[in-house]
């Protein structure tokens, strides 16, 4: 006969933790990922089990690492923008926000009014979006299917307002240095009231359907809870802080693009568990509509590109005439342009927490370091800490109550 | 979380410096104590930020007291990120940490500069535990060496890839 010992001895646990523990022989190292539906992208756990219960889970990050802040080094300030949108795939026009307003910083710039309503309530409709497919994927992963489709059918209606103004779905880079792409077309606000005028009904049908129901909550109470004190200390940010009772938005803190000027409460729970943070994110998507709608009422006329000479291309009329207009534009397509030496550091509230650009300009048309605090990262980092003494299923629920995006972990 | 409920603790006032564009204030502590005079190489005030470059070897002690000073209480590390200053520069590595103040609401970036071959810096990983993954990113992708730190193994990078990706010297494109 074989005895246990014989059976399952694995050295990956023995190595990473450092020394052979007592009861090591009867448990078990298990890869979750990198490819399971379960772990939001490529996320790869190596969680030790001793049987159903996780003793240590080490992410196991990079699967998704592009090389995002060295491309971005090797392009042209205005060329950046089409790549901020590739981190965090769900909250592109969030991640946009925050190069193009760390740039505008440096430049010294300010985005006319117009420019910086539409910015507000694009980035809040896309929080709801970002919003909407947690709440898909996190309820689908606890064993809700069908809440997935209700909340992707919403989240095409708003896909479908973003190809409206910029022509893309997800990678819309429709914010620009100095101001956006293009002004709304005519069909957009027709569009977006019927958005808005329908959504509340479906968070009452979400409500109703997922957050009142007995199994979810058993599911999610008192599950993988972190405190107020440990959260700050390992840098965790947005929702997931504000579940545990912190009450720290940056939207309120340090407002930007407006911000201050907007009605809004900042939803907070106590217990830090997995309820509170779902709690807290179907709070938020009621708030941001309620911004949308402000921003619905409050848009003004006006040019949505700021006159500096270095982001507006020159006038057609007066390129034909004078020739310095004509190079002056050649310049700006061909070479760029440049921004003054300096360095900022520009944090911005982001579906996910606090999204921080570190830029660096050495005074050329390209930027020296463009470094990118991203909320995932820094979330990512605490699983291990929730996940310990929980079943292994739960932790299933407690990567998906963090709302990780892999893109914007590895960059 | 008790400390979070003044906001507006408008203490350091008289120290904020407010930037263009935006409502990040930030804070010159160095005013209130006279204890890191010598350790200080330069306070950079600029856009409304504020810099302070530090020795390396007091940085620890400085980290500590400015996270629990309790006028400047930066309970948050909000970013930590390397900077290479190019091939030829001397000296050629810097260190930026991003602090945050929740109970204060105000901001601070404290730098060390390294020299290439001498391109260490003192763990801060035991004051904020979200230095861990920060500083493994950096070891990562530029080579600093975190002295002390718990865990300090590549993070994005295979574990026997060769060279530093974010340095300046390392090629963007392949042969």
């Amino acid at each position: 006969m074989i005895s246990t010992k014989e059976i399952v001895v694995p050295t990956a646990s023995v190595t990473a933790l450092g020394k052979r523990d007592p009861l090591g022989d009867q448990r078990m190292t298990v890869s979750l990922g990198p490819q399971h539906p379960s772990t939001h992208g490529v996320l790869r756990v190596e969680v030790e089990l001793d049987g159903e219960v996780v003793v240590a889970a080490r992410p196991d990050i990079g699967y998704l690492h592009t090389g995002m802040e060295k491309t971005m080094e090797n392009q042209k300030w205005q060329q950046v923008v089409t790549i901020t949108c590739r981190m965090d795939y769900l909250n592109s026009m969030g991640n946009d926000l925050g190069y193009v307003l760390a740039v505008e910083k440096l430049l010294g710039v300010e985005a006319t009014p117009r420019t910086q309503v539409l910015r507000v309530l694009l980035t809040e409709l896309n929080r709801i979006c970002s919003h909407l497919v947690w709440w898909g994927t996190h309820v689908m992963d606890i064993g809700a299917m069908s809440p997935f489709f209700y909340a992707f059918d919403q989240r095409e209606k708003i896909l479908d307002l973003f190809e409206c103004v910029s022509g893309a779905r997800f990678h819309q880079s429709y914010f620009r240095i100095g101001g956006l792409q293009a002004d709304l077309p005519d069909t957009f606000m027709p569009l977006l009231k019927e958005f808005v005028a329908q959504f509340p009904d479906f968070l009452k049908m979400a409500n109703k359907l997922v957050s009142g129901n007995k199994i979810f909550q058993t599911r999610t109470k008192g599950i993988g809870i972190i405190g107020a004190e440990d959260a700050i200390n390992w840098g965790l940010s947005g929702p997931s802080l504000r579940a545990s009772g912190v009450n720290w938005d940056i939207r309120k803190s340090e407002p930007y693009t407006g911000y201050e000027t907007y009605d809004f409460d900042v939803p907070l729970a106590q217990d830090g568990d997995i309820w509170a943070r779902y709690v807290v994110r179907m709070r938020e998507m009621e708030e941001s509509l309620k911004i949308v709608q402000q921003a619905i009422d409050r848009l003004p006329a006006g040019p949505i590109q700021s006159d500096h000479p270095k982001l507006k291309l020159p006038d057609r009329d007066l390129m034909k005439q004078h020739i310095d207009v004509m190079i002056h534009h050649f310049l700006l397509a061909s070479e760029g342009f440049t921004v003054p030496i300096g360095e900022v550091y520009f944090p911005i509230e982001s579906a996910r927490g606090e999204l921080g650009y570190y830029l660096i300009s050495d005074g050329k048309e390209k930027p020296w370091r463009v470094r990118v605090k991203t909320p995932s990262f820094m979330n990512l980092q605490v699983l291990p800490k929730m996940a310990e003494g929980q079943l292994l299923a739960d932790l299933i629920g407690i990567i998906g109550s963090i709302d990780i995006v892999l893109g914007d972990i590895d960059r | 979380m008790p400390e979070l409920e003044n906001q507006t603790n408008e203490s350091s006032e008289s120290l904020a410096v407010r930037g263009p564009n935006q409502t990040s204030r930030y804070v010159n502590p160095i005013a209130l104590s006279a204890r890191f005079a010598d350790a200080v190489e330069e306070v950079i005030e600029a856009l409304g930020e504020v810099t302070i470059v530090i020795r390396r070897d007091r940085l620890i002690e400085l980290m500590q007291f400015l996270r629990d000073e309790p006028s400047l209480k930066f309970n948050f590390l909000s970013d930590a990120s390397g900077v290479d200053l190019g091939e030829f520069a001397e000296p050629r590595f810097a260190v930026a940490y991003h602090l945050y103040s929740l109970p204060h609401n105000h901001r601070l970036r404290i730098k060390v500069f390294l020299e290439e071959d001498d391109a260490w810096v003192p763990t801060v990983s035991e004051i904020w535990k979200s230095a861990g993954w920060l500083e493994r990113e950096i070891y990562d992708m530029f080579g600093v060496d975190f002295v002390d730190h718990p865990d300090l193994r590549r993070i994005l990078m295979p574990a026997d890839y060769e060279g530093y990706p974010l340095r300046k010297d390392f090629p963007v494109k392949g042969y």
